[in-house]
This record gives structure tokens, sequence and C-alpha cells, in this order.
């Protein structure tokens, strides 16, 4: 681990300002990601600015009714959160599908989000990777790829975004609030990842200095879950996972938003099957049908093939689970 | 930096670089050695403590960032829990021999033994080496708890009894995580095989497998682990 600068700002103005000053510094938070990649040379930051400390740990009702969970709320206390565990099911288990207890009771909600994937290639400082060094080349194509991307992905990145947490959020709406040098700012979670285009180093739209400092919840969402599916039961990365949220009323789709996670360079708002879904019959053929129009632009490679028919499979399985309950509560 | 903690229950204070962890502080500074470093990647639990009464990874903490922290280790969670001080998790599930203290960081810091200033750490580095065999001197960290006189902390005993092990390596992280993951289940806290999140849990078997999964045994010892979890635990448990 090469040598840095740690500071411990007394609040969010002064945090910015002093990652802004200094072009090679990082936000510390929870440090589950972070700490692992100093110590695999990932990372290398001459200034960490810890922000764990900010008072950024409070689950709030807003008066509009949305939940503000502020940026240093742990994995953990989300999830135990009894609002979120209450209008925000598909939230608290996708919190709870993630990681280990040790783990979520560090991580917070902004690390969280600015997790780093976790393809074999970006974490071995050995082999080349575009992400990790833009231009080098990427390893994982050509070579041990099964848990990487099948969509959106380009050819200069396949790696998948390992968040759980993230995409409950996508479905959910979320609004990924962020405060910069210049003022506050507002983006919709999914829009707040990018796709790895021709710059796969960048991983969200943040600038360099922005900091989030909450994410707010609009509404609720009593009917809606959280499945993974991994290479074990328990502490692993999603191979696929599904987030979904389903209002049904006479048989028909009143309100559906579905994400993926596992299988794209960020979680993956599945708005083409929204759209065949929203208004139509609640049956397993409609989710099927919209699971494959999808993941109709599906590419996946010759090691990951595997997680387009998984991923179909399990969108069907998650929105027919969801319509039965809502047909045995009528 | 000087990061002043409570470990174990002995005040103590450390003089770090930024790129320590608490894992290093602990074991090389101090001379507290049950945290095990494992894997150093946050991935097989051998290196959990309980920091300011949550379980967490010591190896994937800064140091610097844990200034102030309460710290209870795997050698230390006997004398504290009969001290009736610290945390433990959220007070004093298990009703210590000292019932009737107050808990948390404040009595905490009130009950622990003062321990020498910066630099004091350089006398844990005198410790021979493997855990439980460092200076012996009472109240001293890196003592570990072969000088602990019983009782043992529950958790730690019903390892005993039910044979939690066998090389041990994984054991004190073992303990440190089931004593933490006992007071969140006891908080109501739902987990990833908890049918409705939205409602209390009870601790069954697949929760405690859950619950610990964060710590790898490659002994292979989880049945006897999970017994003595579901002692621990004492009737909570429907298998």
């Amino acid at each position: 681990m090469i040598p840095f600068d740690y500071e411990r700002p007394a609040d969010v103005a002064s945090a910015v300002a002093a990652v802004r000053r200094n072009p090679n510094a990082m936000f510390l938070a929870g440090g589950t990601n972070l700490v692992d990649h100093l110590k695999l040379g990932v990372a290398g930051p001459e200034l960490l600015v810890d922000v764990s400390g900010l008072p950024l740990d409070e689950v709030a009702e807003q008066p509009d009714g949305r939940l503000r969970v502020g940026a240093a709320v742990r994995n953990s206390d989300l999830a135990a959160h009894p609002l979120v565990r209450r209008r925000f099911p598909v939230l608290a288990e996708a919190l709870l599908a993630g990681a280990s207890g040790q783990l979520r009771n560090a991580a917070t909600t902004g690390g969280n989000l600015l997790q780093r994937t976790r393809c074999p290639y970006f974490q071995d400082i050995s082999t080349p990777c575009n992400k990790r060094s833009p231009g080098a080349g990427c390893s994982a194509i050509g070579g041990h790829h099964r848990d990487m991307a099948v969509l959106g992905s380009s050819e200069h990145c396949v790696a998948a975004h390992p968040s759980d947490m993230a995409v409950a959020m996508s479905a959910l709406d979320a609004v990924v609030r962020i405060q910069g040098m210049e003022g506050e700012r507002s983006v919709e979670l999914p829009e707040f990842h990018r796709l790895p285009g021709d710059e796969p180093h960048r991983d969200t739209v943040l600038q360099h200095g922005e900091l989030i400092t909450a994410v707010d919840l609009p509404g609720s969402a009593p009917r809606s879950t959280y499945r993974k599916v991994r290479d074990r039961a328990s502490f692993a990365f999603a191979l696929v996972s599904v987030a979904a949220v389903l209002e049904v009323e006479d048989g028909a789709v009143r309100e559906v938003r579905l994400a993926l996670g596992g299988v794209a360079h960020k979680p993956w708002r599945a708005t083409r099957a929204e759209e065949v879904l929203r208004g139509g019959p609640a049956e397993e053929s409609a989710f099927r049908a919209a699971a494959e129009e999808e993941l109709a632009d599906a590419r996946p490679l010759a090691g990951n093939a595997f997680k387009v028919p998984l991923a179909r499979k399990l969108i069907t399985g998650v929105l027919r689970d969801l319509a039965d309950q809502a047909g045995e509560e009528r | 930096m000087v990061v002043r903690w409570v470990v174990d229950g002995v005040r103590c204070e450390v003089e770090v670089e930024p790129r320590v962890t608490v894992l290093d502080a602990l074991r090389e500074r101090l001379g507290v050695r049950s945290p095990k470093k494992g894997c150093d990647h946050g991935q097989c639990g051998a290196c959990t403590v309980l920091l300011d009464g949550r379980r967490v990874l010591s190896c994937l903490a800064l140091a610097v960032a844990q200034d102030g922290a309460e710290i209870v280790t795997a050698e230390g969670l006997g004398a504290v829990w009969r001290a009736g001080t610290g945390e433990l998790g959220g007070g004093d599930p298990f009703g210590s021999p000292a019932a009737g203290s107050t808990a948390g960081r404040d009595s905490g810091e009130a009950g622990a033994r003062d321990r020498g200033g910066p630099g004091s750490g350089e006398t844990g580095r005198s410790g021979s080496g493997a855990a439980g065999t460092g200076p012996s001197e009472p109240g001293e960290l890196g003592t570990g708890s072969e000088q602990d006189p019983e009782p043992l902390h529950p958790v730690a005993q019903a390892f005993l009894d039910h044979d939690g092990f066998q090389c041990g390596y994984c054991t004190p992280g073992q303990v440190c995580s089931a004593v933490g993951m006992l007071d969140e289940a006891r908080r109501g806290w739902p987990s990833h095989v908890t049918a409705d999140v939205a409602a209390e849990p009870e601790l069954t078997d697949a929760e405690i497998r859950e619950r610990m999964s964060g710590n790898l045994c490659r002994c292979g010892a989880y049945p006897n682990i999970l017994a003595a979890i579901r002692q621990a635990a004492g009737g909570e448990v429907q298998r």
C-alpha cells in the first residue's frame, strides 16, 4: 500500500473542497471496498478524506413523504429500518442479499453506490484493464468472463456492476443527492451509473470532488421483492438478480418497475419490459414475453451465455410470484 | 496520528500512519493477537471484532478512521463481559456477573483500565508470538484468554461445549461474530432468509447459518458452530 494522507473534515463543504483541491484525493466512508483496493494497488490516492463521521447518517421521512437516506447510513441499519422494511421490502431484501453481516455493518449507502466491479482482471493489477488503466485493453473478453455483463457492454469493457442495493434503488426510482463545489444537484438512480462505452474508467456521472449526501426514496412499494441467483447460498455476488415492483388491478398490470443486477455495467433498469407489461395482462406468458423483449439485445460472451435464459426465468418467476401474492390478498 | 481506543476494557493510545488497519494495529502494535489475519481482504471473517458494539472486519477498517472506538476482541470478551462494561453488542445481553452496571460507550470508558500513553503499544510487541501467550501481567493487553478466570463469555463457553472448531484459527472471529449477530437478532434485524422482512424474525438454524456466512471455517466445523450458537442463543432457536 502506497502512503497517503488522511483528513477528517468537519462538514460536507470542507470535505468537498478537500477532494476538489487534489486530483488524487478520494473520499473514504465505510472502506469495505476502498481499503481492499488500497491493498491491491487498484487505488493509490494521495489523500483520503474521511466522510464517515459527517452528519449524514439519518433515515428521515420528508414533508413530501419521501424517505431520505443519508449517505453515511450503514447498509445493515438501512435494511433493519422499520420504514424501509414496510414501505420498500425490495430494498431491505437487496441489502440483506449483499455481502456479510460484518460488511453490512461498515458499508454505507453512498459507498455501496460507488463500489467498483469485482471483475478479477480489474482487481489484478498485473493484467490489462481499460477500467483501471484506460487504453490498456480488456483481459476479460478473451479470458474468464463467466460473471461479466451481457447487456450494454462495449468492446472496451464487459464488467458487471456488483451492487444489490443499487438494483433495488433503480427499480424504486430513487434520487441521488449530490454536493459539489458549485452547489447541490440530483440524479435519478437509473441515470447515476454509466455504461462503459469507450470510457469504462468512469463508473458514474459524478465529477471529481462531488459527494453523495443522500438517496431519496419516493412513494412506497409494499408489493416488491428482490431475488438473487449466485454460486453459493450466501456471501457471493449476483450472477443475475431481479428487483421488481408490481401492482396488479383486475388481472392487469397497473404499475411495474423492474431492474436487473449482475448483467450490465450498471444496475439495468428494464424499461422495455416495463413498457410491454404496463396495462397488459398479469399472466406468466406476458411476463415471459416482456423478459424476452428486454433481453433481445443481449450480447453474451461464450462463457456467460447462461445468464440470458437465467435472467429470463428469473424475471418471469419473480413477476409471477408477485402477481400470485396480489391474487391471494384479494 | 495518535489513535485513542478502549481495547478489551483497557484504555490505550497507539501512534499509526494512515495506511495501518485496525487489525494490524491490534496485532502488531498492541499485541492483541486473537483477531486473525486470514485473507486480509474482507472475505473470511477471521479478523472480526466488536467495534462500538458492532461486528466488523478489522482488516478493512483503517485505524485512523476509528479514533475513540471501543474495541472488543475474542480474548477480551470474557473480561469485558464479567466487568459488565463495554457494549458487547449493545449492552449486556447475557446478564453478566456484574449486572447492574450501565452499558454503553461511556461506561466502557469509565470501566477501562489505563494503560500507558502514546507508544505504549511497544510492550505488546514483546509478546512471544502466538495468541494467548503474551505478557501475563493482569490488565495488560494481549494476555490472551488462557489467563482469564472463569466464567468465559457464554458464546465462547458454548463453542467449547460443542467443540465448535478444529484448528481454531477462525474461532476468535466466529465467536465475536456470533456475539454481534445474536445482538442483531435480538434487535429484530431481518436476514436474507427471513420470509417477511417486515416481520420479527425467529432465530432458526437457517437464520443462524445465513447470518454467520461471513465467517468461513475451512476445517468445516459448521455443524458444531451452529450447535454452539444455538446454545448461546438460549431457547430462542427453532430447529
